[in-house]
């Protein structure tokens, strides 16, 4: 199953440093989330794109993950060759992860 | 004291103006706050102060006071904005000219300055906190340096019966939790109270974000009205509870995701979200649906601020050049294809002197790269992209021509051609003793 069935994302900019919050639409499925959805799958899956550590932070009050990663926006939001210098579209490339299906 | 409305009626500098005439007219709001200050726009102001000491402020700041000056006034609604940028001074004089032109009297404009820390980071030894390197390596290219005021000078000129106060460099926080701590005399220390406010600031700052605006996906996340989208308004009690809503009837909506996507919006470590006022808290927040449109938001807490203050520093990095061409049709990939290899061949022949060379085809692989940006079908249509990093605008602009003259040289079907140059102004960060700087309050009155 891909992210985008059970977590919306939102994605923000400083610096050359991007995060992406990860929030289960349903409370209950926040588990889910925090079991698959690790930093270390978060870094492979933007490999090509991130070049720095990705660390992830959990709030689970709010059923949320929020990843930290560094060196991923091409030199920094002033100064990047890309397209999306804020990378603003990268919370849509998240939601596209496959993920387990839970039993 | 009952509650305090505070309306957020810009999100960034560029923002639509008549979600915030809506939220004077409609929104029964004691404060309105402007948020303009985008990291760079203070360093681009800087560069047109220094040609014309006159200007250096918001390029909209005309057109919203003009939008809502008069309605504030008689309603007795406070402003406070950075629209100020480079320049607040200017900016407040502006006001002051619009204000008379309209006709209003009694008025009381405060300029916030003191944000300005060039000249200290030009004497210091400061490390730029992105590399780690000495700012000593760009002093040369430096254009402007600002450090982020806390809510001290705007609490102050509130104390001083400011009807609109603009600033340059102020954390967006502040400007939300300034009135706070003016109207409910919260002490500047009672940390979980800073935090909580911190947590009003930071989800209103960037006004329709909280409300709908940069969330809707269709058949996921519906959002109705995004054309007449409704700015948001925080109502605030006494013990910092707040209640975030918009004006009935106004596009839009405010959800408990919508919220939880604006609280984490360009946050690191949600338990230590650094401002000059407080190292807020934000991982014990509780957002509550208590009505439409109506969510209750406690919780927020933090810890003693910190003794420095974030520089953001603009300095003159390089010279970007950029083309683009497009192709459709049957081929059109391995034309686009064809004509990103023709563009970095050339660039090789005529000896362009780039330092970074960037090549996409828009459609294909432009925002993610190759790996992740897989699809079962070839796109109708393709658009080429060149873009180039120089170390001069001569260089630059020969990155562009490469792209446009393919119309008669490159694959067929090339069609739409644009190309720019311009000089990079980028930014870096560092910090500076808090006690270095100092802010200072100027007065316009009429």
């Amino acid at each position: 199953m891909k992210l985008r069935e059970i977590a919306h994302s939102r994605t923000g900019d400083k610096g050359n440093i991007s995060n992406i919050s990860v929030i289960a639409h349903d409370p209950s499925q926040y588990l889910i989330l925090e079991k698959h959805v690790t930093a270390q799958k978060v870094k492979e899956y933007f490999s090509d794109i991130v070049k720095g550590d990705v660390i992830r932070y959990t709030l689970p009050n709010i059923g949320a993950l929020n990843f930290v990663l560094y060196s991923a926006l091409g030199g920094g939001v002033t100064r990047t060759l890309s397209l999306d210098a804020h990378g603003k579209s990268l919370s849509s490339a998240l939601m596209n992860l496959e993920i387990p299906m839970e039993e | 004291m009952g509650t305090i409305r505070i309306g957020s009626g810009a999100g960034y500098s560029g923002d639509r103006i008549e979600p915030a005439v809506e939220l004077v007219e409609k929104g029964n709001i004691q404060y309105l706050v402007f948020e303009c200050l985008a990291e760079r726009t203070i360093a681009i102001a800087q560069q047109a102060k220094m040609k014309d000491p006159n200007i250096g402020y918001d390029g909209l700041l005309a057109q919203r006071m003009e939008a809502v000056l008069i309605s504030c006034k008689a309603k007795g609604i406070k402003i406070i904005t950075n629209m100020g940028a480079a320049n607040p001074i200017a900016g407040a004089q502006k006001i002051k000219e619009i204000a008379q032109q309209l006709g209003i009297s009694g008025l009381k404009i405060a300029a916030v300055t003191g944000d300005d820390v060039v000249e200290i980071v030009r004497i210091g030894d400061y490390t730029i906190l992105e590399t780690g390197e000495s700012l000593s390596t760009i002093k040369d290219t430096i254009v402007s340096a600002n450090a982020y005021l806390g809510t001290k000078p705007i609490v102050e000129a509130l104390k001083n019966d400011a009807d609109v106060i603009i600033t340059g460099r102020v954390a967006d926080p502040a400007l939300f939790l300034a009135p706070l701590l003016y109207e409910f005399h919260w002490s500047d220390e009672d940390w979980d109270r800073m935090g909580q406010g911190t947590v009003i600031g930071h989800l209103l700052e960037c006004a329709g974000q909280i409300t709908g605006g940069y969330f809707a996906d269709p058949g996921y996340k519906d959002v109705d009205g995004l054309a007449r989208l409704g700015f948001p308004i925080a109502e605030v009690q006494e013990d910092g509870t707040f209640m975030i809503t918009k004006v009935p009837g106004s596009g839009g909506k405010v959800t408990l995701a919508t919220c939880k996507e604006q609280l984490l919006y360009e946050i690191h470590n949600p338990a230590a979200y650094i401002t000059p006022d407080v190292v807020a808290d934000f991982t014990g927040v509780t957002f509550t649906q208590i009505a439409d449109n109506q969510v209750q938001v406690t919780g927020g807490k933090g810890q003693k601020k910190t003794d420095f203050l974030k520089a953001s520093i603009g300095y003159v990095d390089s010279y970007m050049g950029e083309g683009q061409i497009s192709y459709a049709g049957p081929g059109a990939v391995n034309r686009g294809k064809l004509a990103l290899e023709i563009v970095e061949e050339r660039l090789k022949i005529m000896d362009v002197q780039y330092q970074e060379l960037k090549v996409d085809l828009i459609g294909i692989n432009s925002l993610h790269g190759s790996k992740i940006s897989t699809t079962e079908y070839e796109p109708y249509e393709v658009r080429a992209r060149v873009t180039g990093r120089t170390q001069s605008m001569k260089e630059a602009i020969r990155i562009g021509n490469e792209v446009e003259t393919l119309y008669t040289n490159g694959p067929a079907g090339g069609g739409g051609a644009t190309k720019s140059a311009k000089q990079i102004v980028a930014m870096v960060s560092a910090l500076v003793p808090r006690s270095l700087v100092k802010y200072k309050l100027h007065y316009e009155v009429i």
